[in-house]
């Protein structure tokens, strides 16, 4: 059987072993059928679903229905804009802080690496529904926070970008983008970390040498070595927050509500199984189009 | 001037560990806190009556030991397969190889609220009841393509080398495996492990989906509090977690630190 060949290049050199054959497949046999029960089935098991018509008494058949899809876009394109522009808002404000943090803990933090390390990591063990509930505190009417934002006016400035609507930063989509920034900036912080720790330093003094300023060495020298992080992590941030509806819930209003919402409202309180599908299929879609647009047009395969 | 232009990084770092410090430390100064009313939002006064009766929020506690036993089960299930999974996918090439990576990739491409729905979809067309049954199977699936992307970094970055000198010196495979290749890639299986842990223990989107009617996991149990009212409760387990998941990741870091250094 030469379905099989082992990778590496001592491997190559040992003499060509029966048993390597099946191995491979024993393996990845308890993985894979759980993988494919579990999320292949279902997968097509809900494309069916969302071409199918009827309710929830009298059970739905298979109608290839395709008016749903049109009903579920022209109904609620606007939720899915939204989660597009506050998911893709919340990975900016990641990569934009988690930047100079994973520099800062890869190049400049001394002893205290480890540490910190330590507590980024350490929230993904908190409940996150629990870390949410704190920025309603943070962000509470007659808070520090609220106060710094009136006294500088910047909240005009958030009120002018319509990202809070009157007076208070709670329950406002600016609520709700700092809510997703949160909650994934260890997804960010992460990867670009790893990146950014195994740079050569030396670089750096090399660009120095040939003249080159610092904003030349970030962007010709730093920014290209560190891409496989920054693509790594908004696609770990980007993924999860443009399905998420917890904090659109918790930290939004009435006017804030994101795809993932309505999804686990047409499922789980509506009934209304096919419209739930089809709106999951078009999230689906959609991501994976623009992950595949963005990975190609970044160049790198690092993630898959 | 030249001080702030020299230290801007680290300013500008420091500031961005408040942003993800803040709202941990939020939580640990409320779980002494005395509200007022139903929601533990506002700061009232200093107490230590949560601390004191940590199980007294009904039902909390059930639903903490059910996520511990989901989280554990699931975390040990994942790992297993996880890293059979990726010892293959990191040491063979076989037809089929990229497309079990892409198999492996979607996974965690997809949003969880499509995924908790199309497993509901399944579970509803097998007859199968939801409850801890079908929450631990939707755990196992978003969690073993975490546990396999973690281990095969892991696998992959080994030198053969050492498991060619081990079978210089007469080592059995079954030998070799053990005292040459799995003490090399456990630092990653216990990683992998730890990461499907949290994430089972934390999610809270997939298991809404599947949990059915009666079951209780603990951030459902947050959920609900959170639109009925928040007892003081949560927030002392919150601090526990977050002290404890310190405690936890010092050491695992402490551990790769040494190891790093012998290896050096």
């Amino acid at each position: 059987m030469a379905l099989v060949v082992p990778v590496g290049r001592a491997s190559r050199k040992r003499p060509a072993r029966k048993r390597g054959t099946f191995t491979p497949l024993l393996l990845l046999a308890p993985a894979m059928l759980w993988l494919t029960i579990f999320f292949v089935i279902p997968t097509f098991s809900l494309a069916s679903q969302s071409l199918q018509t009827g309710d929830i008494d009298n059970g739905f058949t298979l109608t290839w229905h395709f008016q749903t899809y049109a009903d579920a876009l022209s109904r609620y394109w606007p939720q899915f804009l939204r989660s597009l522009v506050f998911a893709g808002s919340a990975t900016l404000i990641t990569l934009l802080v988690g930047y100079p943090l994973a520099w800062f803990i890869a190049h400049r933090s001394g002893p205290f690496k480890t540490m910190l390390l330590v507590l980024v990591i350490a929230p993904f063990f908190t409940n996150f529904l629990i870390r949410t509930l704190a920025w309603i505190t943070i962000l509470t009417d007659n808070g520090p926070v609220t106060g710094f934002f009136r006294a500088t006016g910047l909240i005009n400035v958030l009120r002018w970008l319509g990202l809070v609507g009157n007076d208070t930063l709670l329950y406002s989509p600016f609520a709700v983008i700092a809510g997703l920034a949160y909650n994934f900036l260890p997804f960010m912080v992460l990867p670009l970390y790893t990146s950014l720790e195994r740079m050569d330093m030396r670089l750096l003094d090399a660009a120095g040498d040939l003249y080159a300023n610092g904003w030349q060495t970030f962007w010709k020298v730093i920014w290209p070595l560190s891409l496989p992080g920054v693509v790594s992590g908004t696609l770990l941030t980007f993924i999860p927050a443009a399905g998420d509806f917890i904090n659109s819930k918790l930290l939004g209003n009435t006017q804030t509500t994101m795809i993932g919402q309505v999804i686990d409202a047409q499922f789980l309180r509506v009934l209304d199984y096919p419209m739930a599908a089809a709106l999951s299929f078009i999230l689906m879609a959609t991501i994976i189009v623009m992950v595949g647009l963005y990975v190609r047009a970044a160049g790198t395969e690092e993630l898959v | 001037m030249r001080w702030l232009r020299k230290n801007l990084i680290v300013i500008i770092g420091l500031l961005v560990m408040a942003y993800i410090l803040i709202p941990n430390i939020v939580v640990v100064v409320f779980s002494f806190n005395k509200p007022a009313g139903h929601y533990n939002y506002e700061w009232s006064q200093f107490s230590l009556d949560a601390w004191l009766d940590p199980c007294g929020a009904p039902g909390m506690c059930d639903a903490l030991g059910l996520s511990l036993w989901i989280g554990i089960a699931s975390a040990t299930i994942s790992t297993i397969m996880g890293t059979m999974a990726a010892f293959a996918l990191g040491r063979y090439r076989f037809i089929g190889r990229s497309f079990t990576n892409l198999l492996v990739f979607f996974p965690m491409a997809t949003p969880e609220v499509v995924m908790g729905a199309s497993l509901l979809t399944l579970f509803i067309s097998m007859g199968l009841e939801s409850g801890q049954t079908t929450i631990l199977i939707a755990h196992i699936l978003f969690t073993v393509s975490f546990v396999i992307t973690t281990v095969k970094a892991r696998v992959a970055s080994l030198d053969p080398a050492l498991e060619q000198a081990a079978a210089d010196l007469y080592a059995t495979p079954a030998q070799t495996f053990w005292k040459v290749t799995f003490p090399l890639v456990a630092p990653g299986i216990g990683a992998g492990a730890l990461l499907a842990f949290a994430l089972s223990f934390d999610d809270y989107i997939v298991t809404n989906f599947n949990a059915g009617a009666t079951t209780l996991t603990f951030p459902m149990f947050v959920w609900g509090a959170s639109q009925r009212g928040t007892p003081v409760q949560i927030n002392v387990i919150g601090t526990v977690m977050f002290l404890g998941a310190v405690a936890i990741v010092g050491i695992a870091q402490a551990i790769g630190a040494r190891r790093r250094k012998v290896d050096a």
